[in-house]
């Protein structure tokens, strides 16, 4: 029975709705393009936020990360720690992590002939960077380092522009010891490395683990492990097993070193929602009417249905049903083009190179990437599939409350 | 004149559900733009001062070159009369000599590398909201005196409070090594990350003696009654050291040319973003403009028969669609400007954007004020209003296909 008056409701729906192919066109296009505009700010939202996320593990940072108890308030070389124990390792070296590092990483002066500026002297273990941060990519300039007692140091492209030198010259790296005294040592330019940002490239300076550990006297002490899993996302579990593992160090997930992009993150996804709200609201006003107009002009028919017998909450539902079938077209034609938007015209991004410094004042890159995610989309096609019947409810229970009589006579 | 506004006044409340809906289209965008475009323009404002006021300046003097490779020795001879012979005029409000350079700072445990400048303390003040922002002990005494005041992250890593001595160590001028003693005397809160982290003050004349410069200076920096006076305070720089091929005046666009790049890539995605919300909406309410045609076919082809001239028909048309837009944009500028008023009383600010701008090294924007003037309200009911009625035009263009005969036999 409900089967056979819906799709009796469905075709009378759709043929009511090409009535009037003009105006039926214009409502669809102010859904389509709603509904377009809707995907593409949320794949311009999320790219921009994924590729912050990304970014920020990538920048040493990792999945999860493990100090001295004091050394992230307080990155000095007394908050070293020693390397990690059996009990740690049988953690880091279990399934749930993909891979670990182990690093040096202190704050110290780097000296070229002509300059001078503070840096953060980071010494790895090259095979073990691979995947997991910035410096296990190839270097876009000389050599990479080669092994743990590397004695060559890498430094960002704009770094060797600020200090005025380039790969072959020396530098001096300035930092304390352990015994607390000012240590240095000149250090060979053997490769440049790249980054999105300026800041990136002019932080770090790369050396050998084991080189580092000499020039600073700390025997086989670190400051810091970092490591990555199989997904960015629950990693509760994995922490809790290392603080279990090493109690008196402290275990940390990205979340939780970094705080901020976890709020930027919520800011963004409140945002959107109201985002979507306006845009929907603009687009709300014309259904309403346009469905305002379709039962108002059909007054006589309506009033002719009901004195057949039809009851009024089939003409409640002729109108929803044409009103879905509205949205659904509007629906599929907006993910399609928001679709082609995003991932076959800017599926190379958007070249914003222009104002790269801009972009970087606001700590982005300079490609925007569009990313369309299955999440976002479900919740664009049901809000507006939803909040669109509700909007259509007004005409829809105006028409119900048609006397037949008065219907019929209206001219 | 009289009766065609009658009648098209008359024509509006035909059908009063129509309308209101339509106008309610229109005013409802017309509140967001009114509301919006003074906050984000707000805000811009509130970016560019905090940025600028906390070190930059609105312009500065330097030697050619110094912005892009800031080196010691490009520095300005007898920086000091200069400032004092810019002083005399009343187009600055502050008008400071500085001397840049980086040293290694150590306290008794730890060392880091920062930033140092030397300062006129008089006269630092009116450039420069640094001096006011000291939280902890004072500002340097005098241009002479023997100290320092650091940024408070700055403090906290090296460990020192009012009062602990700091050791100096850097590259002179000359070459030669500079190296000082200097007791803490105030330890200031930017609510720049790395500001405080990098940044510390000493007398000028101080800095002169220990980095061997002479009476040079790096930069002079200078400040108007409002960033608005921008190009009357950059013309009256020029004049003051015209001739001096060894000078240039540089802008704060030149100076932080992140920011400025910064507001346009926000500016040009706001406009683009508010251009599809309007689109939006006119095709929301386009039905209305197509049926208020459509629908009086009849009506127009009796009016033709008569005498009326189409383009008569097509004024009264038009002047329908005017009056339905001042209506929506009435109620939307009354509603809007009462919002934006009760905004501009108690500020803007949503979760989570202090920590974020902090982030960003923009300091002091907790709350963003709109920018209230005329043209910030306007833009959005102006826009509004022209691309509605180029809207409305499309099916009116109709009439004038119109054939009296023809027209009368529609249903």
């Amino acid at each position: 029975m409900i089967g056979t008056s819906l799709s009796l409701l469905t075709t009378l729906g759709w043929r009511n709705l090409w009535r009037h192919t003009r105006r039926t066109v214009v409502i669809l296009f102010a859904i389509t393009l709603g509904v377009w505009f809707m995907v593409i700010s949320a794949g311009m939202m999320v790219g921009i936020i994924e590729q912050q996320v990304r970014d920020t593990i990538f920048n040493l940072v990792g999945h999860a990360q493990i100090h001295h108890p004091k050394f992230r308030d307080d990155p000095a070389i007394e908050h070293s720690m020693p390397p990690p124990s059996a009990a740690l390792l049988a953690v880091l070296n279990g399934p749930a992590v993909k891979q670990w590092s182990s690093r040096i990483r202190l704050p110290a002066v780097v000296m070229s002939e002509r300059e001078s500026r503070g840096v953060t002297l980071v010494g790895i273990d090259p095979a073990r960077e691979q995947g997991l941060s910035l410096i296990g990519n190839p270097v876009v300039e000389g050599r990479a380092l080669e092994s743990s007692d590397d004695t060559g140091i890498i430094i960002g492209r704009r770094m060797a522009e600020k200090l005025e030198t380039r790969v072959g010259k020396r530098i001096v790296i300035m930092s304390q010891d352990k015994n607390k005294e000012v240590a240095d040592r000149g250090f060979r330019i053997i490769g440049l490395y790249q980054a999105d940002l300026e800041a990136t490239e002019t932080a770090y300076v790369f050396t050998g683990i084991k080189t580092a550990q000499k020039l600073l006297g700390m025997g086989n002490d670190i400051s810091e492990i970092s490591l990555i899993t199989g997904s960015r996302e629950g990693l509760d579990p994995l922490v809790a097993r290392l603080r279990e593992a090493a109690p008196d160090l402290e275990s940390r997930s990205w979340q939780e070193l970094e705080p901020l992009i976890v709020t930027a993150m919520k800011v963004y996804d409140n945002f959107m929602i109201i985002w979507y709200l306006i845009i929907f609201i603009a687009m709300a006003f014309g259904l309403t009417n346009t469905m305002l107009m379709a039962v108002y002009e059909r007054t006589r028919e309506i009033g002719l249905f009901q004195a057949l017998g039809m009851r009024p909450r089939f003409i409640v539902g002729q109108v929803l049903v044409e009103t879905f079938i509205l949205l659904v077209i509007g629906i599929v034609l907006g993910n399609l083009t928001g679709w082609f938007t995003s991932d076959v015209i800017f599926a190379k991004g958007i070249d914003l190179t222009e104002f790269a410094r801009g972009m970087e004042s606001f700590q982005m890159s300079s490609i925007m990437y569009f990313q369309l995610e299955m999440s976002d989309l479900v919740t664009i096609n049901l809000l507006v599939i939803g909040l669109g019947l509700v909007a259509s409810l007004y005409p829809a229970v105006k028409a119900a409350r048609y006397v037949p009589v008065e219907a019929i006579t209206r001219t | 004149m009289g009766i065609v506004f009658h009648l098209a006044w008359r024509n509006l409340w035909r059908n009063r559900r129509r309308t209101w809906l339509t106008a309610g289209a229109i005013a409802f965008s017309t509140i967001l733009l009114v509301l919006w475009v003074p906050i984000q323009f707000g805000a811009y404002e509130i970016m560019i001062d905090a940025s600028l006021r906390v070190f930059p300046g609105h312009a500065q003097i330097q030697r050619p070159g110094y912005q892009d490779k800031p080196k010691i020795r490009n520095a300005i001879d007898n920086a000091e009369a200069l400032a004092r012979s810019l002083r005399g005029s009343n187009h600055y409000t502050g008008v400071a000599a500085r001397a840049q350079g980086f040293a290694l700072l150590s306290s008794g445990t730890r060392s880091y590398g920062a930033q140092v400048v030397g300062v006129e303390p008089e006269y630092e003040g009116d450039t420069s909201s640094i001096p006011g922002l000291v939280k902890r002990g004072r500002y340097l005494s005098g241009i002479d005196a023997q100290e320092i005041v650091i940024g408070a992250a700055l403090a906290r890593n090296l460990k020192v409070k009012i009062g602990d001595e700091v050791t100096m160590l850097g590259g002179g001028k000359d070459g030669s090594v500079a190296a000082a003693i200097l007791p803490v005397v105030g330890i200031f809160e930017s609510g720049s990350n790395e500001m405080d982290r990098f940044f510390s003050e000493i007398p000028l004349h101080t800095f002169q003696s220990v980095f061997s410069m002479g009476h040079s200076a790096h930069t002079i920096s200078v400040v108007a009654k409002t960033v608005e006076e921008q190009p009357e305070l950059l013309a009256a720089l020029r004049k003051a050291v015209k001739g001096r091929d060894d000078l240039v005046v540089l802008g704060w666009e030149q100076l932080v040319p992140g920011l400025k790049e910064g507001i346009q890539v926000d500016k040009v995605s706001g406009f683009i973003f508010y251009g599809i919300l309007i689109a939006v909406v006119i095709f929301s309410i386009l039905n209305t403009f197509l049926m208020s045609v459509l629908e009086r076919t009849r009506e127009f082809g009796l009016m033709l028969a008569l005498g009326s001239r189409p383009k008569r028909i097509a004024g009264l048309m038009m002047l329908e669609s005017a009056l339905l837009t001042l209506l929506g944009l009435v109620i939307g500028v009354t509603i809007g400007g009462a919002l934006v008023y009760w905004v501009h009383i108690v500020g803007f600010a949503y979760p989570g954007m202090e920590e974020l701008v902090k982030q960003y090294n923009m300091p002091g924007l907790s709350r963003i004020y709109p920018q209230l003037n005329a043209f910030n309200f306007m833009l959005g009911p102006g826009t509004i209003f022209a691309a509605t009625n180029i809207a409305a035009w499309i099916p009116i263009l109709r009439i004038r296909k119109l054939e009296p005969v023809e027209a009368m036999r529609t249903i």
